[in-house]
Order: structure tokens, then C-alpha cells, then sequence
């Protein structure tokens, strides 16, 4: 009989709580001499995907990147439900980016490199990587070099291989603004049943009607700010803020 | 011309005959450059690849003085061997002067730097895509290194078979670290290189023919690789 | 196709192609075997390959010539990098000996030197019976000379042989005086290219294998006498020399039987090397 505080090999922290909200405060991030993250406060709660907009520049992946640990900010915390980032909270998380990144190997391999990655033993990465094939619609490819799959395929097992990882958290950056109409249902469909299966998104999206279709929150950002953070309906419908106002018009943020 | 003609007409002699005196000078060749090539492979990628992903400072300079030691003359490599197996150098006490490893000694020095530099760029050109999505999968450095080198295997085996050429075609460093012994420690070069100074022209030259052939089978098998890989999608 | 190349086949077939050569390396340190330091014209006449069977079929005794210039000979069997040292430049071989490198030196054999040069022989100096005028000669028509020029025992010969004309030829190097730094082989080879003199001994030149047109112009002149002599490098100073196997080879090549091995080496019919140690020493 197992003693219930061993944590169990393989099902990861699953059985914890997941570590949000997240708070992030007074946070900035200065590369090359200029301030890309200038002074951010935002809280994001567990429940429902949050989605990250905003004009080109405004640092919505730069934010992504701070969040995921990829950079570290200059000045400013970010707190996972109180605690700051370590190796052990990392491992919650998982991100897939805008190109899908995939090694010089198979589809399989690609899967199970990341779980080795990850710490997983052999025989529960098999089971993993079947799950994830499936998950992705790829079982047929599970031997084809993973490159030469087209681009919608390739995000699809990206984000599969990203949800094998069992993360608390996924974040994704602007994951479908170069597939088609198809593929990017496909991903959006995965995202729905992840987030059913209680996984945290937070995705930077260029796509309005994205954003509508699976977002319950959205950040808006400029200039390296939040300048508002609203529900879904009530930002689509009723923005606050001028920027977002000229960005849902169409227009040009300056 | 005619010492071009009767060195072809020598070449295949030899070859047809499978003289025995070049027989012993191929296989020991072949077996100093290719142990020393595996030795500066393992060197190298481990090099290479940790100079790609490990930040520390002087990173640059150490890539810089690599990709320098390429250009080692082997002749300079040979010295600084000598002086150290010498009975008065610091290794004197391995008697390994004149001996076959001395001379890989010799070649391992003279190839890792080619082999280490351009796995270092082979995985720095790789990180560049790979870096963020590693990082976020939780890939510790030394993780992330052999994922760069098993992903990068087909360019690596192009800097393999790149340092391979140096070895099996220098003459400097086996002849000073080997001595030329007849039987023991006489390779291609070194006879080429004798039968030159014996005005054995014709023999020189088929000694030469039969080594340019070997070069030639390399550059095939480089261009080879690199079809196969483009076509698999590997590259 | 694909699956040929899984990492597993992949693995164990590099595994193989690299520890089969290494394999194969393993020292099989035979250790009955000397290191004598010689020259490359001595090696280049073809001697060794002549007598060391005999030798090796004796004693049992394997004889490996590391074949360089004298002056990297003498140096090499100064660092203990050799067990022998068989050179031909008498004041330099007393001086290691003097400076207790070496145990002691004997006599073996001698040649000559001799002049070679293109049949066309520009200076005129074929067949003339001293050496030192044929230089004269050569200096006087500024015909291109090719010298060795890297502090052998051939090319102090050769310079001596200047001093003794009175001309100092290093002040027309690069022009008519052409300083190869390099073997005698090498050298000759850049004499024939260049249609130049040269100073050579009559070992490499019998059995250099592209005279082209070039002939033996002087010879018999005593002062182109060539002494070779063979020393046991000093075990005090070295302990690993091997001392005794060094000593068989040294007493070998000084005893009747190695000197008849020398004096019948032939080239073409004509006899290299004359053997003139001295019993008892």
C-alpha cells in the first residue's frame, strides 16, 4: 500500500493543486537598451482560457516568455499561487510557440524525447507517446521523420507532445496564425478539450475570432503594458481603453 | 608526362599485385588516421557542443583559438609531440616516440580542432531553433548538448569525415613524431615523402595516385551522406 | 530504409568501425629492438636495407633508423631519443662524446663526395682533379650551385670545401648559391630542376633515382673523403638507452663480419661504403 504523501512517479503533481492565480507585479524587462516590459501588473486565475492581445511590439510574447521562465525580468515578481518560479513549477508548465520546433527525428521520437526530457521511465513514455499520437490524429506517422510533415500536422504534434507533459499550465504563442482554416480548428479543438480536462491556457492570439471562440479573459496590451483585462464578452463588446478600442476597429495603435 | 604515365602504369601495378610492402604501409595509414579521427571525434563533439550551449566567460575566446587551431601546421604539431614523448620531454617515460601512437597522438591533435569547430557551429546553427523549446521542455545543458549532437549527426559526420582528409593526407607531424621506420611506423605520406627525396618519382606518384583515391572515396561518401540526409529530411 | 537508420543500428555499427582499428593498434611492443639515429643520405644509398637483416638474423635484434639530418641525429641521441648514432661529421661526433653524450667513438666506413652536375657543365670544371678548384670554377661563372644548407655532415663537407677555395658562397645566396635546407634527396632533386651543381655523396647519387642529365663531374679528390662514424649513446645520461643491444649493433658493425656486410653493398656493380674500423678500438 502506497503512504499518500509520496508523490507518485508519472502522474507529476497532477494530484497537487495547480499553482494559480499568478501574480504578476511591477514588472519590467529591458533588452538592448529599451524597457520592453515597462512597469506590469496583471493577476491571472485558474479556470478558462486567458487569451493575450494587443498590437506588434506591445511584448505579449516577451510577457509569455517571463511567465514560462524562458527570460528573466529585470525588476518585478511573478508569484504561482504565492510561490516564485523554480525548477519544480517549471515542470508544470509546457509551451508551444508560433513555428513548430521538431527535431531531426520521427514523430515518436519527437514525443519521447520530450518525456525523456521530463523524466518519464520507458514503459509509461510508450504509453504517452501513443496517447499523444492519437490525441493528435498522427498514429499513422508515428515512423515518419517529423519534418516532413505539413505545417498544420506539425503544430498538432506539438501541442500533443506539449500535453503528454501532463502541465498545469500551457502557454501558447500565436500557435495558428500560419495554418490554415482546417488545421487551425484542429488545434483549437485540442485546446478545448484540454482546457475541459483542467489545464490553465494563456495564449497570445492576433485572431479576434480566436480570441471570441476560446477565450474567457483577455489581457490587452501596449507598450509593454496591461492596459486592460477584462471578460471575454465584456472586452469584445464594451472596451474600456482607447487602444483597445482602435485595435478592435481595425486601426492602428500607435 | 612520361613520369605521370609510368606512375599510373606502377599504380596499378601495385594495386593488381597487391604489393605486400604497400599493403602494410596502407592498413598502417589507415589505422593512425582513423584512431585518431575516432579519439577527435569524441573530443570534438564534446567540445564543440559544450562551447554551443555552456555560457561562461572567455567563451568567445576559446571558440575563437579553436576555430585558430585549425590551421595548426602538422609539422608544429608533430614538434610540440616530440617534445613532449622525447626522452627528455615531461612523457618520456611512455617510450611512445617512433612508435604508431605517437603518431595518432600527433593526428588526434591536429583533428579535433577541426572536428570541435565545426560541431560548435554545427550546434550553435541548431540551438538557434532549438534553444526556447528545449529550455521550456526543462532540458538541462547537458541534455540539450546531445540532443544538438544526435540532431545534427549528418553535418557532424560531414566534420568527421572532414578531419579524416587532414589526418590520412599529413605528413609533418607522423614523420617527425614516427621517425619513417621501415615496417613500423612508415605510412603513405612518409614513403611518398621518401620515394620523392629517393628520385623514385614514378613510385611517388602511384604512392600519391593511390592516396588521392582514398580522398575521393571520402568525398563521396561526404557527398553521399549529405543526399541521403537532404532526402530524408534530415538535413 | 528508414529503419536501417535507427539509432541502436547506427550505434553499433560506429562502435564497430572505431574499435576495430583501435583494437589492432595494441602496442605489440616487440622490445628487442634499438633506435639508431642516422642520416637520410645514408639511408637514401640503401645500406640499411643491405645489412641490418643481417644483423637482425644474428641477434635476434631488431634495428629501427630514424633517418634525419645529422645535426637533428646528434641532437635527437642527446635527449636519449635513440640508442645509437651512426653520422659522418667527425668534429661534431668527438664533440658529443667530449660532452659525454656518447660512450665512445669508433670508425666504420667511409665514402666519398662527389660533384654532380648538368653534361652541359657551364663552369667547365669536368673531370678536374681538385675540388676546391672546381668551386673556384663555379663561383667565378656564378653557375647556379645548390647546397643542402642545413648544417649536415654533407653540407659542413661542403663548406669546408669552400673555406678551403677561400670563397665565402653564403654572400651570393638566392642568386647562384642556392640553399635547399633540406635532404640530400630533396637537394638533388632541386639541382636537376634548376640545371645547378651539387655536393653530394656517392651513396645517394648511385641510387637516385632521377639523374636526368646529369653526370659526375669531380671526383677522387682526397679532401672528398666521407668518414662515418657510430656511437652507443650514454646509458649514464639516458638510463633507458638500451645499452647492451646498442653495444651488440656498435660491435657488430665494427667487427669482421659487419664490415664485410658493408664492403659488399653494391650499386650497379660498384661497391658504396669502404669499411676501415680499426681492431681493438
Amino acid at each position: 500500500m502506497l503512504d499518500p504523501t509520496t508523490p507518485l512517479q508519472g502522474l507529476g503533481d497532477r494530484l497537487a493543486a495547480p499553482p494559480l492565480p499568478v501574480e504578476v507585479r511591477s514588472l519590467v524587462y529591458e533588452t538592448g537598451g529599451k524597457r520592453v516590459i515597462d512597469g506590469l501588473d496583471v493577476t491571472i486565475d485558474s479556470g478558462g482560457m486567458t487569451a493575450i492581445m494587443g498590437p506588434n511590439g506591445a511584448g505579449k510574447s516577451i510577457l509569455l516568455r517571463l511567465l514560462h521562465g524562458l527570460i528573466v525580468p529585470t525588476a518585478g515578481d511573478i508569484l504561482w499561487a504565492g510561490r516564485t518560479m523554480d525548477r519544480q513549477l517549471a515542470r508544470r508548465q509546457a509551451m508551444v510557440f508560433q513555428r513548430p520546433v521538431l527535431l531531426r527525428r520521427s514523430v515518436a521520437a519527437n514525443v519521447s524525447h520530450a518525456l525523456g526530457l521530463r523524466g518519464i521511465v520507458r514503459p509509461e513514455r510508450a504509453i504517452r507517446v501513443d496517447e499523444a499520437l492519437k490525441l493528435a490524429g498522427l498514429e499513422a506517422h508515428a515512423t515518419t521523420p517529423a519534418r516532413v510533415l505539413s505545417g498544420g500536422e506539425q503544430q498538432r504534434l506539438c501541442l500533443a507532445r506539449a500535453l503528454s507533459l501532463e502541465p498545469d499550465v500551457l502557454f501558447l504563442d500565436e500557435p495558428t496564425s500560419s495554418l490554415d482554416p482546417t488545421s487551425t480548428l484542429a488545434i483549437e479543438r485540442l485546446l478545448l478539450g484540454a482546457q475541459r480536462r483542467g489545464i490553465k491556457i494563456i495564449l497570445v492570439t492576433h485572431d479576434i475570432g480566436q480570441a471570441r471562440r476560446l477565450a474567457r479573459d483577455v489581457i490587452f496590451m501596449h507598450r509593454g503594458r496591461v492596459i486592460e483585462h477584462q471578460d471575454c464578452e465584456g472586452f469584445f463588446e464594451h472596451p474600456r481603453s482607447d487602444g483597445a478600442r482602435a485595435f478592435l476597429n481595425g486601426g492602428l495603435v500607435l | 608526362m612520361t613520369d605521370f604515365i609510368d606512375a599510373f602504369k606502377t599504380a596499378l601495378g601495385l594495386i593488381v599485385t597487391l604489393d605486400p610492402n604497400l599493403v602494410e604501409i596502407l592498413f598502417l595509414s589507415l589505422k593512425v588516421s582513423l584512431t585518431a579521427v575516432a579519439i577527435a571525434s569524441l573530443l570534438g563533439f564534446a567540445i564543440g557542443g559544450a562551447l554551443a550551449v555552456y555560457r561562461f566567460p572567455g567563451r568567445g575566446t576559446v571558440s575563437a583559438i579553436l576555430s585558430a587551431l585549425m590551421g595548426l601546421p602538422p609539422v608544429v604539431a608533430g614538434l610540440i609531440v616530440y617534445l613532449l614523448l622525447s626522452n627528455v620531454g615531461p612523457l618520456g617515460v611512455l617510450q611512445l616516440l617512433y612508435t604508431p601512437t605517437a603518431m595518432i597522438i600527433a593526428q588526434v591533435i591536429l583533428v579535433t580542432p577541426i572536428i570541435g569547430a565545426l560541431t560548435r557551429q554545427a550546434c550553435e546553427d541548431l540551438l538557434e531553433e532549438y534553444d526556447e523549446q528545449l529550455r521550456s521542455l526543462g532540458a538541462s545543458s547537458g541534455a540539450i548538448v546531445v540532443t544538438l549532437l544526435w540532431d545534427g549527426r549528418y553535418r557532424l559526420i560531414t566534420a568527421v569525415l572532414a578531419g579524416f582528409g587532414r589526418a590520412i593526407a599529413e605528413v609533418g607531424a607522423v614523420m617527425i613524431v614516427g621517425g619513417n621506420i621501415d615496417h613500423v611506423t612508415r605510412t603513405m605520406t612518409t614513403a611518398i615523402a621518401l620515394e620523392t627525396s629517393k628520385g623514385n618519382i614514378a613510385l611517388a606518384l602511384a604512392l600519391g595516385i593511390l592516396l588521392l583515391a582514398i580522398a575521393f572515396a571520402v568525398n563521396a561518401t561526404l557527398i553521399g551522406v549529405q543526399r541521403l540526409a537532404n532526402r530524408l529530411a534530415y538535413a | 530504409m528508414i529503419a536501417f537508420f535507427d539509432r541502436r543500428t547506427i550505434l553499433v555499427l560506429l562502435a564497430t568501425l572505431l574499435l576495430a582499428p583501435v583494437v589492432s593498434v595494441g602496442v605489440a611492443a616487440q622490445d628487442d629492438f634499438i633506435i639508431v639515429q642516422s642520416t637520410t643520405s645514408t639511408q637514401n644509398s640503401g645500406l640499411f636495407d643491405h645489412i641490418l637483416p643481417k644483423f637482425t638474423e644474428k641477434t635476434g635484434i631488431d634495428v629501427r633508423v630514424v633517418a634525419v639530418g645529422t645535426g637533428q641525429a646528434l641532437k635527437n641521441a642527446r635527449n636519449g631519443d635513440g640508442d645509437v648514432v651512426l653520422v659522418h661529421s667527425k668534429p661534431d661526433e668527438e664533440k658529443f662524446v667530449a660532452d659525454g653524450w656518447g660512450m665512445k667513438r669508433h670508425d666504420v666506413m667511409y665514402n666519398d663526395f662527389i660533384i654532380v652536375g648538368p653534361v652541359s657543365d657551364p663552369a667547365g670544371i669536368s673531370g678536374l682533379k681538385d675540388a676546391d678548384k672546381a668551386l673556384k670554377k663555379i663561383a667565378e661563372a656564378e653557375a647556379p650551385f645548390a647546397s643542402r644548407g642545413d648544417d649536415s655532415g654533407t653540407h659542413k663537407a661542403e663548406l669546408n670545401l669552400w673555406k678551403q677555395a677561400g670563397i665565402d658562397p653564403t654572400k651570393a645566396s638566392g642568386d647562384w648559391y642556392l640553399e635547399t635546407g633540406s635532404g640530400m634527396g630533396a637537394t638533388l632533386n632541386t639541382a636537376v630542376g634548376k640545371h645547378a651543381y651539387t655536393f653530394t655523396d656517392r651513396g645517394t647519387w648511385l641510387s637516385f633515382g632521377n639523374k636526368s642529365d646529369f653526370d659526375v663531374l669531380v671526383e677522387g679528390d682526397p679532401t672528398l673523403f666521407n668518414q662515418y662514424g657510430v656511437i652507443l649513446v650514454n646509458p649514464a645520461k639516458h638510463p633507458r638507452v638500451k645499452a647492451k643491444q646498442g653495444q651488440a649493433f656498435v660491435d657488430w658493425l665494427t667487427s669482421a663480419e659487419g664490415q664485410k656486410a658493408i664492403a659488399s653493398y653494391r650499386i650497379d656493380g660498384q661497391q658504396l661504403f669502404f669499411p676501415n674500423a680499426r681492431p681493438g678500438t
